[in-house]
């Protein structure tokens, strides 16, 4: 379980962004963080993923603060920012390869799931944009809970740049990750494929 | 876990240099340009460009791996991949280690390899060769591990490029002090290695204690 207690959230030139923000996400749940440009949900969900310090408050793990252990909340969580973190000249198997000999897990499986393994061997420098954000998305399957994956996803506008086929795909990455426990914490301006979810307008 | 995280951080440092080479030229491009230069400033008098030789080399050699560093941090930072290597599981100071070392091998190994064509160009006398390449290789290891420190601390900065330079540098002068004295004591057929040894001292100084100054910096961030 997820929780925000009393969660205040400072940046540097902007001011105060958001403060007194009390949420719980249970096991399987999911959380659609809404509000206009600038409301400051890429920085609660930096906050929740521990990038960046709580002004005031605390981010629980299952009753634990998150400050406590920086690096076992970071083992538990899969973080596809704003940026999808790839890199132009190297190919879309290098790119999602990376990341499986970080965090362990298969990179073809992977590419299955989101669609891309045709063009596995291509630079990330030749992809359109909605398949950048699907490789960026390919990071979440690997390893999913229960084969020791992650179990807390926090997602920055998942959707942005996707056609319809993507966005059923994803469904069926939530679902799966959701079955087995997992938490889905997304920032979105467009409609999710996230049942039940509650909403967090801030 | 944390030993696999760090090296597939560094290979993947490396395959980016490799598929990315201009960096790596631009390097040593710089360094054999400066020797290439010294001679036309300070004229052809071997003996004049002899005496010269061992503190050019230091000071090209290390301006020569500055330069690719204001970008270390800073492309990853840009792309989002700074923040999946801070949630990699490998702390931050393993991050900056990784990267420090990334860099050496990619610019500071190949000025290395570079240093005999400009040793030639400067004159220096053959038997200081063996000297230059060691010292070159202590002093360009030291300031990969400063530089990745000054990198992580510029980052997000604006004007880093040029505070870097400002920040490294200075901490880098033993270096250079030491690094040109081995190569002049080992070209006036003394032996170089006390000053070797204390090239040394500095590298075993700061390779544990860079990456956790950059580590702490990248935390921050």
């Amino acid at each position: 379980m997820l929780e925000a207690r009393d969660l205040a959230c400072v940046r540097g030139e902007r001011g105060a962004v958001f403060a007194g923000l009390s949420f719980r996400v249970p096991a399987g749940g999911a959380l659609l963080v809404t509000g206009p440009n600038g409301a400051g949900k890429s920085s609660l969900l930096r906050v929740l993923a521990g990038l960046l310090p709580a002004a005031a408050g605390a981010v629980l793990w299952q009753g634990a603060d998150i400050a406590a252990d920086r690096a076992a909340h970071a083992r538990r969580l899969r973080y596809v920012g704003h940026h999808d973190a790839l890199k132009p000249g190297l190919t879309v198997r290098e790119n999602l390869g990376f990341y499986a000999r970080l965090w362990g897990g298969e990179a073809g499986p992977a590419l299955e799931a989101v669609g891309l393994a045709p063009l596995a061997d291509l630079p990330v420098r030749v992809l359109s944009a909605g398949q950048r954000r699907r490789l960026a998305l390919a990071r979440l399957a690997l390893g999913l809970p229960g084969d020791g994956g992650a179990a807390l996803w926090l997602l920055d506008e998942p959707s942005s740049g996707l056609d319809a086929a993507s966005v059923a795909r994803l469904a069926g990455l939530f679902e799966r990750h959701r079955a087995r426990g997992g938490l889905v914490v997304a920032a979105t301006h467009l409609p999710l494929p996230l049942p039940q979810a509650a909403e967090l307008r801030l | 876990m944390t030993a696999s995280a760090f090296r597939a951080v560094l290979a993947r440092e490396l395959r980016l240099a490799l598929r990315h080479p201009a960096d790596t030229l631009a390097a040593v491009l710089f360094f054999v340009l400066v020797c290439a230069l010294f001679p036309f400033g300070v004229g052809p008098a071997p003996e004049a460009l002899a005496r010269l030789a061992p503190g050019a080399l230091l000071a090209a050699a290390l301006l020569a791996a500055l330069l690719p560093l204001d970008r270390l941090f800073g492309a990853d930072a840009e792309d989002g991949s700074l923040d999946q290597l801070l949630l990699s599981g490998l702390p931050p100071a393993g991050i900056a280690a990784a990267k420090a070392l990334g860099h050496w091998l990619t610019t500071g190994l190949p000025l290395i390899v570079a240093t005999p064509v400009a040793a030639a160009l400067l004159n220096l006398p053959v038997a200081a060769w063996g000297a230059a390449l060691a010292a070159l290789g202590l002093a360009t290891a030291i300031l990969s591990l400063l530089g990745t420190a000054g990198a992580a601390l510029t980052l997000g900065a604006r004007r880093g490029g040029v505070l870097l330079p400002l920040l490294v540098l200075p901490l880098a002068i033993p270096a250079v002090i030491f690094g040109a004295a081995a190569i002049e004591a080992a070209a006036a057929a003394l032996s170089p290695a006390p000053f070797l040894l204390l090239l040394g001292a500095g590298l075993s100084l700061a390779a544990p204690l860079a990456p956790l100054a950059a580590g702490a910096a990248l935390r921050a961030e």
